[in-house]
């Protein structure tokens, strides 16, 4: 094998063998980001402006776009370092990974557009004098929409490092440095770049519902796309709401063909099995990177000069150290110091609590009975357009997944369907709606679905597709009739992923009725009775206590779902149900 | 098996230039061994002292996985440690190398408690815990970066160690793309390329098929015995007694609930072993005793010195005839030719819907023919081999024959005694006792019967059932073998 050890300096320029629109291109890239963050900065350090003022012009789609995608990006950003850490901080200090977890688990279910107001009137007081206040309002909470199972992922992966590969790193004497670069973040990257794609799409969904909103007597809009589609919405311009539709779907299938398929073709090393698989995913933007020498050498050549010396460091740091047992007892005395701060923190937490406690007594018994009410209807709307969702996509998706030519052409469609935030298209049901003088109650229901039936189409469909071919023969060989193919083999065959997908899909149900059972569509409001819709008004008129009741409500529920329907279903499935040994 | 026969001769010469008393006179005592057993002058480099190891129960209070034990591993020994699934072999390699902290009990290195010491040794695991996002090398670089060597002298390192382990041309391979047995390649250069004063394994060959774990043993032995790697000692946890037998120079055999020793022992015979003599299977018997009877206080190891020196390499001995069917043999060759020449074992296993202690007597019986080849798990058909499947059937016998004389020994001394006789009979009880000498009762037998259906298929001689005889076919074939296939 043919090695070349060129040196760094003078041998990009001598081989230079790139097109030169790989250049150019790079060369653009460069520029647009620095007009960008130029352009950011002068917006963000500016005096406050709540409400800025939204163009109907398709011109300006473009800039809006941008805005949004940035909030995006840095939300996104945020998200993957604070899980990242959380994640790390959880797995590695027994004392705390129990109440660490359970804290993901519940923050996980709550409806994130219901801290909106609290979010951004912390943010703006936090940062007076600049706009930059009400911006990180907002991407704070599409971070808190992206974090959660971003962490939780990272998590998982760090507990499920096989133990030899821990130990190899040990006996081997890896700093925390490599340990963290040769075999956490590597065994970390598939659950990260799949729970990337999830984030991100509920990013949008929060994104588009929150750039513009009303609390008491405040109103404010920021320069984005779904500021653009809610006002081009409510002063029905059908053609602005076309156009920001496909703006975002273009961002959405963008994303997806730039940022994840050559993520997830990349990623494919990172795999943990023994033996090759034959199926991958192909990126041309990935072939292309790869056939880029420019591309490939300098950036390892540059990282390379950066992390050998910090290796370096890291490997004196402790070369004189013993080998520390993996099995090391953490159970001794915690000391006096963690006991103040333990004794502390409860202090504060339960001084919150009765202080959030003593809000809720403004609350009449009349709100109270409405709000129940309210439970119960969201309730049933989101367990309506779930199985209304289970209904179509199990026959569809079985359908699809037995024809694996089929499945290959649908399969990535229904990904990127999943991925395009619903609220973007609830201007256009709405208007709908209005039109056939249909009511929220129904049409909350066809908002939901709309977000969430892709998620249990495509895992239907990785479900049937993952039915071994000889089952399948066999059942036509001992000529099952078709009740029978369906109750031996296809829904058991399907049931891990169905129900991996209804989860899902139940979560964003849950989140979607915040926003689908109240709205407001020029200067009418649309609603229907349900908690998401007393949310909403309670954010409209600043109740503050109504909010916090409804909120603890709506968290109950979703806890108490997971904890007790699908939580079981799921180990049920993955031990009756699980098809390969 | 030709790298085992070489580095035995290695072995053997460095195992007396180690001071090992080569007289077979010491006697191995249970439980104990006086510390005089072990070479004097040589201070353990790790022992420990009475360590005992717990596990917190959720349901009990705690459950002990090892009862107080002594152990030392002092240089120039491998140690073997057997015991049956369960007894804390696995968790007393650990404690041993420092990766677990006994819940009692005190473990040195070189007199220094081990957990206040810079250690250096290395494991190689049954799983190979290899990363698969590096490379071959990266794999092998990684120890090395650990301890902060710049890139060349890594790379100069790394390739050093895969060149000995015989994986010159993989450094840019993933793990996933090589075989099993490669991949422990790799774990062996990565845990030697540190020169570790102890190498631990934990099964390392479990996880291969019986063909490729041979080889690297015998890999292992010699690596071991011409001190390439400046490795003090190995500790080897096993559950294969013939294994243990075949490499260490003490055997320490672990009783499980909870784990304790029940037999420590040297083990004296000289390398090379030969898996067929006397003390070999006394030995192996011993510890199978041992081993099946946990209730039993075992007995002393049997007294070692009573076998025959290993054979002279060069002096003739029968090879063990593998009990396949000629025709078992052809359907393999033609399944191969199908797969393009070569395919892996446990594949064809599979794809036969055979169990692989099915396969492997036809393997070895086409390998011994020279019909094929065995690599790595793969087996690769030789020219020969495709000449012989692809010829039709009388052909096909003519080429069987020619293979038979050539390679078999026992086909070949048949024919001639029988050329040699006027009456051109001999009756099966003169083979019988020149196979006694080296089988069992009963696998001479077997040995026999193979050979029947051998020498049949070829029309080399027949056996006359009723008389036990061999006899002449009618018309004799010549006796010379026909000229090879191009
Ligand atoms: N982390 C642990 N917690 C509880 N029990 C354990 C733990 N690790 C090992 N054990 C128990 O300790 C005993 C010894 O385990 P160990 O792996 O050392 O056995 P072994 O001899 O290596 O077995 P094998 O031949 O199967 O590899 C087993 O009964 C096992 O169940
Ligand atoms: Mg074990």
């Amino acid at each position: 094998m043919k090695r070349n050890f060129r040196p760094l300096a003078s041998s990009l320029v001598m081989t230079s063998t790139w097109p030169v629109f790989i250049d150019a291109g790079v060369a653009a890239c460069g520029l647009a980001i620095f007009f960008t963050i130029v352009h950011m900065g002068a917006y963000w350090m500016q005096a406050p402006i709540p409400v800025v003022p939204i163009s109907h012009s398709i011109r300006a789609l473009p800039a809006y776009a941008a805005y949004s995608v940035v909030r995006i990006a840095i939300a996104y950003l945020l998200s993957l370092v604070f899980a990242i850490s959380y994640g790390y901080l959880a797995a590695y200090n027994p004392r705390v990974e129990a109440w660490m977890i359970a804290a993901l688990d519940i923050l996980q279910s709550i409806p994130v557009l219901s801290f909106l107001p609290p979010v951004v009137l912390a943010m703006v007081a936090l940062i007076p004098g600049h706009q930059l206040g009400i911006e990180l309002g907002v991407i704070l909470l599409i971070f808190t929409g992206q974090v959660w199972n971003l962490a939780f992922s990272f998590y998982t992966s760090l507990k499920t490092i096989p133990r030899e590969m821990l130990e190899a790193a040990s006996i081997f004497r890896y700093s925390a440095w490599q340990r963290f670069w040769q075999l956490e973040m590597p065994y970390a990257t598939i659950g990260l770049v799949w729970n990337s794609i999830v984030s991100v799409a509920g990013g949008w969904f929060a994104l588009i519902a929150c750039e513009m909103f009303t609390m008491g007597d405040r109103s404010f809009q920021l320069p984005g796309l779904g500021s653009y589609l809610q006002t081009a919405a409510s002063s029905g311009d059908v053609r602005a709401l076309f156009f920001g539709i496909a703006t975002v779907i273009l961002i959405v299938v963008a994303t997806d063909q730039l940022l994840w398929r050559p993520l997830i073709a990349w990623s494919d090393k990172f795999k943990f099995e023994q033996v090759e698989s034959d199926e991958r995913i192909v990126s041309p933007i990935l072939e292309l990177l790869r056939r880029s020498p420019i591309l490939q050498s300098a950036p390892r050549r540059i990282w390379t000069s950066i992390e050998e010396p910090i290796f370096r460091r890291f490997a004196a740091a402790h070369r004189n150290e013993p080998t520390h047992p993996l099995d090391e007892n953490i159970s001794r005395e915690p000391s006096l110091r963690l006991w103040i701060l333990a004794v502390a923190v409860a202090a504060a937490v339960g001084w919150g609590a009765w202080q959030g406690l003593l809000l809720l007594r403004g609350i009449s018994w009349a709100d109270l009975r409405l709000l129940l009410a309210g439970a119960a209807a969201t309730f049933l709307r989101v367990n309506a357009s779930l199985l209304i969702s289970a209904l179509w996509t199990i026959p569809v998706g079985v359908a699809i997944g037995f024809n694996p030519r089929l499945a290959r052409f649908v399969q990535p469609v229904a990904q990127i369907l999943a991925s395009v935030p619903a609220t973007a298209f609830f201007p256009i049901l709405l208007i709908g709606l209005v039109k056939l003088g249909g009511g929220l109650g129904i049409g909350s229901v066809a908002l939901m679905l709309l977000g969430t039936q892709w998620y249990i189409l495509f895992n239907v469909i990785a479900g049937a597709m993952s039915i071994p071919s000889d089952l399948r023969e066999a059942a036509s060989l001992y000529k099952f009739t078709r009740w029978q193919r369906w109750t031996t083999l296809i829904l058991p065959g399907i049931f891990p992923y169905l129900i991996t997908g209804m989860v899902t899909a139940s979560g964003g149900a849950w989140n979607a009725s915040v926003f689908a059972e109240y709205s407001h569509l020029g200067n009418r409001t649309l609603s229907t009775i349900g908690l998401g819709a007393q949310i909403d008004a309670a954010t409209d008129r600043g109740q503050f206590p109504l909010l916090l009741l409804a909120t603890i409500l709506i968290s109950l529920m979703v806890v108490s779902m997971n904890r007790l329907v699908w939580r079981r279903l799921y180990r049920l499935a993955e031990t009756r149900f699980k098809l390969d040994a | 098996m030709l790298p085992l026969a070489q580095s035995k001769l290695h072995f053997f010469s460095l195992l007396s230039s180690w001071g090992y008393p080569m007289s077979n006179s010491v006697i191995s005592t249970v439980r104990t061994i006086p510390e005089s057993a072990a070479p004097e002058t040589l201070q353990p480099i790790i022992r420990a002292e009475r360590i005992e190891k717990y596990y917190a129960q959720p349901s009990q209070n705690r459950i002990q996985v090892i009862s107080p034990t002594d152990l030392s591993i002092v240089p120039g020994e491998i140690l073997a440690l057997l015991g049956p699934s369960g007894s804390g072999k696995s968790t007393m390699l650990r404690m041993l190398s420092g990766l677990s902290r006994p819940s009692a009990g005190q473990v040195y290195w070189h007199g220094r408690p081990i957990a206040e010491s810079a250690i250096n040794v290395s494991i190689v695991f049954q799983s190979f815990a290899l990363f698969p996002w590096l490379t071959v090398q990266e794999n092998v670089e990684a120890p090395l970066r650990a301890r902060g060597l710049d890139a060349d002298e890594r790379r100069e390192r790394s390739l050093r160690m895969l060149d000995t382990v015989g994986l010159d041309g993989f450094e840019a391979a993933y793990p996933k793309e090589l075989s099993g047995g490669m991949r422990q390649r790799v774990g062996f250069a990565r845990a030697l390329v540190v020169e570790p004063e102890v190498l631990f394994m934990d099964e390392p060959f479990s996880a291969l098929d019986v063909l490729t774990a041979e080889n690297l043993r015998s890999e292992l032995l010699e690596l071991w015995s011409r001190k390439t790697m400046p490795t003090k000692a190995v500790f080897l946890v096993t559950h294969n007694i013939e294994e243990a037998v075949l490499l260490a120079d003490r055997i320490i055999v672990l009783g499980r609930n909870p784990g304790h020793i029940r037999t420590d022992f040297r083990v004296q015979l000289a390398h090379p072993r030969d898996r067929k003599s006397e003390p070999f299977t006394q030995l192996v018997d011993y510890i199978y005793k041992v081993l099946t009877r946990p209730e039993v206080a075992p007995l002393a190891a049997p007294d070692q010195s009573t076998g025959k020196p290993p054979r002279d390499q060069r002096q003739m001995h029968y090879q063990m005839l593998p009990h396949a069917r000629p025709g078992g043999v052809a359907g393999l060759l033609e399944l191969l030719i199908d797969k393009g020449g070569k395919d892996d074992i446990y594949r064809l296993a599979d794809d036969l819907a055979f169990e692989i202690d099915d396969l492997l007597p036809i393997v070895d019986a086409a390998q011994l023919l020279g019909f094929l080849i065995v690599e790595e798990g793969d087996a690769a058909i030789t020219p020969s081999g495709t000449a012989f499947a692809n010829s039709e059937i009388l052909r096909q016998k003519e080429l069987f024959r020619a293979a038979a004389l050539e390679h078999v020994l026992l086909l070949r001394q048949i024919r001639r005694a029988l050329e040699t006789k006027n009456d051109h009979t001999v009756p099966e009880e003169f083979f019988l006792d020149m196979l006694d000498e080296q089988f069992s009762e009963d696998e001479s037998l077997r040995q026999v019967e193979t050979a029947v259906n051998w020498g049949r298929y070829a029309e080399l001689f027949d056996f006359d059932a009723a008389r036990r005889r061999f006899i002449l076919p009618e018309e004799p074939e010549p006796a010379v073998p026909i000229e090879d296939a191009e």
